[in-house]
C-alpha cells in the first residue's frame, strides 16, 4: 500500500456517502438489472467523464485493491489515465494494465477480452442507464413500465430495425434481459460484448453519475441479448485479424493512416494486444513504420 | 445504571478502512448468496451481539437508516446505547419501515412479511435483516439456486424461524419485492438476497 495524499479522505468521498453508495450497491445486487436510485455526488470531473463508475469504485475500493482502468479498452487514453491517476492521488491504490491482475476493472465502453475471474469486479461508467429512455422519455412511465414488466415497446424497437434495415441494426448498448425480469442497458459497449455478461463469474456493476442510477448483475447471472427467431441475436465479425498481433475473434477499431484511404485494424483492447505481441503473435501490419 | 464507557468502546479503530473491509465482505456474499464469508470484524459490541453483526452495523447504519431491535436484542440497554453511538441512527420502536433490522432470536422474529418489501417501482426501499443465528453450519441443509450461485449451493443455518422455509418462498415469490438476509454468527455473515430460490430437495 502507498501512501494516499493525506488532505482527502481515503477514496476522496466522505464516509456517510460511501454508506449511501455501499447501501445501494447491496441493494441492485438483490435485485438484478434495476436500476437502484443513489444520491449521486458532484465529483472533480465533468458528468460524462465517469462520476458514476468513480463514485462506485471509491466506495468498494480498498488500500489492498489492484485497480486496472480502461476507455474503450485502452488503457492509455486520457480518460483511462486521468481516473487512474486519480485514484492513485486519493486513495494509494496499486494500479495495473494487466486484466488478470486487476482486482477491480473500471470500464468505459468495453468488456476485456481475457476471460474475467472468480472475485473481480467491473465497474461501467454508464451514461444512459435507461434502456427505455429513448422510446419513453417520462420517468414516471419507464418506471411503471419496468415495474409491470411491460417490454413490448423495446421488442417494436428492434422490430422497426428489422424493417428498415433488413437486421437488427442496433449496434451497442444493445438491450439485455437480466434473469428473465429486468431490461437492461449494458452501457455503450459494442453488442460483441454481450455475450461476455452471460454467466459471468465476476461481479459486474454499473454507476451513472449524470443519471443518479446504481444497478448490478452478480456472478453467474444469465443475460440474454433481446432478440427474435427468425433474427436471432448475432455480434459484430470483422473481415480481418488484428494488423498488430493477429488476433481474431477480438473486437477491432479501424485506424485512418493517412487522407489516401488507407486504415488499419487493431485490437481495442491494448493490454490484449501487447501481450499478444510480447508473447511473439504478428500481425500484417507489426513492424512496419507508419507513414 | 448505564456504563458509558462501554457505549463508547468497541467500534471500529480505523473507521474509514474498517468499513470498507466489513462492507467488502457484506457486497461478496450478497454476490455470492448463501455462502459462508469471513468478515474481518474488529468490533466488540456488548455481549448480546455478535461481533459480526456488530461489524455489519457499524459499516452500514447511519443517520440516514433508522434501525430496530427485536425483543432479545433491545432488552439489552448497553447495546441500544453502543449502536446509537456508534451508527448515529435512530431506534425504531416498530419493525414495518426500517431499513436495518437486527435479530438476537430469528427463531421468535415477527414474519419477514411484516418488514418493508419495497414496491413494484422501488424494490430498493426495503428492509435488510440482520439475523443473528447461532451457528450456519450445523442447522438442517437448505439448498439456493440464483443470481450469483453456480448451480447449486448448501446452508445449514441453525435457529431460524420453524416456517423459514414457506417464508422465504414467499418471499421470493413477492420479487422484486422482499427482503434480504445477512445471517450472522461469530466472525461470520452469509447473505440470502431475495433473487435467492430456495430449491425444494426430493425426499
Amino acid at each position: 500500500m502507498n501512501a494516499h495524499a493525506s488532505n482527502y479522505n481515503f477514496a476522496y468521498l466522505d464516509e456517510q456517502t460511501k454508506r449511501m453508495i455501499r447501501r445501494a450497491i447491496l441493494k441492485a445486487i438483490a435485485v438484478p438489472g434495476y436500476q437502484v436510485p443513489f444520491a449521486s455526488r458532484e465529483m472533480p470531473m465533468p458528468y460524462g467523464w465517469g462520476t458514476g463508475g468513480v463514485q462506485v469504485t471509491a466506495s468498494i475500493l480498498g488500500p489492498d485493491d489492484v485497480l486496472k482502468v480502461i476507455d474503450q479498452g485502452a488503457d492509455d487514453t486520457t480518460n483511462a489515465v486521468s481516473i487512474r491517476k486519480f485514484f492513485q492521488k486519493v486513495a494509494g491504490v496499486e494500479t495495473t494494465t494487466s486484466t488478470e491482475d486487476a482486482t477491480i476493472i473500471q470500464t468505459r465502453h468495453r468488456i476485456p477480452e481475457a476471460p474475467l475471474q472468480e472475485g473481480q469486479v467491473l465497474v461501467y461508467q454508464v451514461p444512459i442507464p435507461e434502456p427505455l429512455r429513448f422510446l419513453e422519455p417520462r420517468e414516471t412511465e419507464t418506471r411503471k413500465m419496468h415495474a409491470l414488466e411491460e417490454y413490448g415497446l423495446m421488442h417494436v424497437k428492434l422490430y422497426e430495425d428489422i424493417a428498415k434495415n433488413g437486421h437488427i441494426a442496433t449496434t451497442y448498448a444493445y438491450p439485455v434481459k437480466v434473469e428473465g425480469r429486468y431490461v437492461m442497458d449494458p452501457s455503450p459497449t459494442p453488442k460483441f460484448d454481450n455475450p461476455k455478461m452471460h454467466m459471468s463469474p465476476a461481479l459486474q456493476l454499473f454507476g451513472a453519475g449524470r443519471e443518479k442510477r446504481i444497478y448490478a448483475v452478480p456472478p453467474h447471472t444469465e443475460v440474454i441479448s433481446l432478440d427474435f427467431e427468425d433474427h436471432p441475436f448475432e455480434v459484430q465479425r470483422f473481415d480481418k485479424p488484428c494488423a498488430l498481433c493477429g488476433a481474431e475473434q477480438v473486437y477491432l477499431d479501424e485506424v485512418v493512416l493517412d487522407d489516401r484511404g488507407g486504415r488499419m485494424f487493431v485490437c481495442s483492447d491494448t493490454h490484449h494486444c501487447e501481450s499478444r505481441q510480447a508473447a511473439g503473435h504478428r500481425g500484417e501490419m507489426s513492424g512496419e513504420a507508419l507513414s | 445504571m448505564l456504563n458509558e464507557a462501554t457505549a463508547l468502546e468497541g467500534g471500529f479503530s480505523n473507521p474509514v478502512l474498517n468499513a470498507q473491509s466489513v462492507f467488502r465482505a457484506v457486497m461478496d456474499a450478497m454476490a455470492k448468496p448463501a455462502t459462508i464469508v469471513e468478515v474481518d470484524a474488529v468490533v466488540t459490541p456488548p455481549s448480546r451481539l455478535d461481533r459480526a453483526a456488530g461489524a455489519v452495523a457499524c459499516a452500514l447504519i447511519d443517520t440516514d437508516t433508522p434501525f430496530w431491535l427485536d425483543a432479545t436484542l433491545a432488552e439489552s440497554t448497553a447495546l441500544r446505547a453502543w449502536l446509537t453511538f456508534h451508527t448515529g441512527a435512530r431506534e425504531m420502536a416498530t419493525c414495518g419501515d426500517v431499513a436495518f433490522a437486527l435479530v438476537g432470536a430469528p427463531q421468535t422474529m415477527p414474519p419477514l412479511e411484516r418488514f418493508a418489501q419495497g414496491t413494484q417501482e422501488y424494490p430498493n426501499r426495503s428492509a435488510t435483516l440482520i439475523l443473528q443465528v447461532p451457528s450456519l453450519e450445523s442447522g438442517a441443509p437448505l439448498t439456493f439456486e440464483g443470481p450469483g450461485i453456480r448451480d447449486r449451493v448448501v446452508l445449514a443455518p441453525r435457529g431460524l424461524p420453524q416456517d423459514f422455509a414457506a417464508q422465504w418462498k414467499a418471499n421470493r415469490k413477492r420479487f422484486p419485492r422482499g427482503v434480504d438476509l445477512i445471517l450472522t454468527t461469530g466472525d461470520a455473515i452469509a447473505c440470502l438476497p431475495r433473487s435467492a430460490r430456495l430449491v425444494e430437495m426430493e425426499g
